[in-house]
């Protein structure tokens, strides 16, 4: 595609059974700081079924221009179709940027939809910049396992495409509903593009609040030392409004289910408060949840890593302190 | 039923340290493995094997010293092993590593599936393996749990965050493989003398492949490396060492301070 006739920041919008994702919303708000710099629009790009209503909660995160592609065959995600979908929309409208979550969509569809384009693609990108010289978009992301940070250009291609890491990114939110312009598009032939057919979906049960989503966390390592333990963090979870979440290590010991887990291979979460009960601090733990506005630790070993990257902490022993605090919490709000 | 499974060698990043004093990564002395996602896939499609019959082929893209996975491999049970390999393939983003890959894959032909990993622990992007798909015009199916065989179709049990679908596919289609899907068997003795002694890996260079030079390597490649570094760590906060009672008081002070409470 040519780099002179490519405009818009574009914000793919997921969405699963009419409800959008958190990173859509974080994408909004990113995409359009970068619109400013670029002077340009930013755009949101709705595919589902009976999706009509979506465009006010986008408008209300901050979107002004909506692309809508409502057809059945859009329904529930399947590659092809959607893939299809979002090329179209890229060869119609030409965008200067594609965004999409690093998520278990996203990360399906992204890598299809840039290589039918034939334009690069960067995976789980961290930090979005516009480098002042080129206003090329620089794409920030992890590599090795988090060890490694690499910024990366697509000098020449268009669009520029990214998956974004979901919870780093920060959503925007209108004081009222701001007005929003709604381009439906329709797309030919996507009930016959279906490669894949779905004989049945099963939801993972869960009643937890989404850690991705908390504003507060409190968090469990293996200094917790036993399954018993984690209602301790689940009480002062529950005074202070939070939501449990927990390490590797208290997942791999079967501690907590894997939807809790926070890190490289679990969830990257940017809550206001991250409390750190009993977890040492891995670098791949840390790559997971650094980015939190205030990060408590508690740890009985004074060397822990996480005392590296706490804006306080407390070296004792979790499992004693926590009921304490609690306690202590319940206390102040009589 | 001939099933081709892409492996890729990476470092063991769980065993990478910084450096303390130049914050650099110190590789020295980091054993390769065959990446995680890409074991479980093999061990997926040697199961099939077992149950359907059939050949599993494995293919590699990197430098000779690759050489090392692939023999792994075929000592786990696998028939056969390409390696994708040559100077002019290096620097190559997911689109170039994909449709090098791809064009390799058109020249061993005569597949009916083909397994990657996810994604590798080293470059976690994963994008190659749909990308493969896309440039072979084949169905992918994404992060796979399971994976069964009925007739000319496979059912796969494909994770989402919060759910499950299960999907029917039609042969040929590419599936990437979740570690978390099965245990990899080990290599068997026998196994271990048999790749390295009767078993020949294939290796293709840039002549043996049917693909545009504007296609491979770096020159091929979409995305360019601006810098790498060592991330930033967040500056030393205050640590305290107090009575757990005190340490609670501390605690609620800090939250107090932060409207927390």
């Amino acid at each position: 595609m040519n780099k002179q006739e490519c405009s818009g920041v574009f914000v793919f919008i997921e969405q699963v059974e009419q409800k959008v994702a958190g990173v859509s919303f974080e994408l909004i708000g990113k995409g359009k700081e970068l619109a400013v710099e670029l002077n340009t629009d930013l755009i949101a790009v709705l595919m589902g079924y009976n999706v009509e209503g979506i465009a006010d909660d986008l408008a209300y995160h901050g979107a002004e221009q909506v692309i809508m592609i409502n057809d059945p065959a859009l329904e529930t995600y399947m590659t092809e179709p959607y893939v299809k979908a979002m090329t179209a929309v890229v060869n119609k409208y030409k965008p200067e940027i594609v965004l999409f979550g690093a998520t278990a969509i996203g990360r399906d569809m992204a890598p299809r939809v840039s290589a039918r384009v034939h334009t690069g693609l960067t995976a789980d990108c961290t930090k979005l910049e516009v480098q002042e010289d080129t206003k090329d978009l620089l794409m920030t992301r992890p590599a090795f396992g988090g060890n490694i940070m690499a910024t990366i250009r697509c000098p020449e291609h268009r669009p520029q495409m990214a998956t974004v890491r979901p919870g780093v990114m920060q959503k925007y939110t209108a004081a009222e509903k701001i007005p929003c312009k709604v381009d439906r598009l329709e797309v030919p032939d996507l009930a016959d593009s279906k490669n894949v057919e779905i004989l049945e979906i099963l939801k993972k049960v869960s009643e937890k609040m989404d850690i991705k989503d908390a504003r507060i966390l409190i968090s469990g390592g293996r200094g917790m030392g036993s399954a018993e333990n984690f209602a301790l963090l689940e009480d002062l979870a529950e005074v202070l409004g939070g939501t449990v979440a927990a390490s590797r290590a208290a997942v791999d010991a079967g501690w907590q289910e894997k939807d809790s887990q926070v890190g490289q291979t679990g969830n990257t979460v940017r809550p206001n408060l991250y409390i750190a009960c009993g977890i040492s601090g891995a670098i791949q733990h840390l790559a997971g949840m650094e980015e939190s506005d205030i990060i408590i630790a508690i740890n009985k070993d004074e060397t822990a890593p996480i005392f590296e990257i706490a804006d306080f902490g407390v070296i004792g022993d979790a499992s004693k302190i926590v009921p304490m605090l609690t306690q202590a919490i319940k206390a102040q709000r009589k | 039923m001939n099933i081709i499974v892409c492996i890729k060698q990476v470092p063991n990043t769980t065993e990478v340290r910084l450096d303390p004093n130049t914050g650099t990564l110190i590789r020295d002395g980091v054993p390769s493995i065959i990446n995680p996602d890409d074991k479980a896939g093999l061990e997926a499609a040697l199961r099939l094997k077992d149950e359907h019959g059939g050949k599993v082929i494995l293919v590699s893209m990197g430098p000779l010293q690759a050489d090392v996975a692939l023999r792994e491999g075929l000592a786990m049970g696998a028939d056969e092993a390409y390696l994708i390999s040559d100077r002019l393939f290096g620097g190559a983003d997911t689109w170039a590593t994909s449709s090098t890959i791809a064009s390799a894959i058109r020249k061993i032909g005569n597949f009916d599936l083909i397994i990657t990993g996810r994604q590798a622990i080293d470059g976690d992007t994963a994008q190659v393996g749909p990308q493969i798909a896309e440039h072979l015009g084949i169905a992918n199916i994404s992060y796979a749990e399971d994976i069964k065989i009925e007739g000319n179709s496979v059912i796969v049990k494909r994770q989402y965050e919060d759910r499950y679908h299960i999907l029917k596919s039609k042969l040929p289609c590419l599936i990437t493989a979740l570690a978390e899907m099965n245990v990899p068997r080990y290599m068997k003795p026998g196994g271990i003398m048999d790749a390295y002694e009767n078993k020949e890996i294939k290796i293709f260079t840039r002549q043996n492949l049917d693909i545009e030079d504007e296609n491979i390597g770096l020159k091929g490649s979409p995305t360019r490396v601006l810098k790498s570094f060592t991330k930033q760590v967040k500056g030393k906060g205050i640590v305290v060492s107090l009575n757990a009672a005190e340490s609670a008081d501390w605690i609620v002070e800090i939250l107090k301070e932060k409207f927390i409470l």
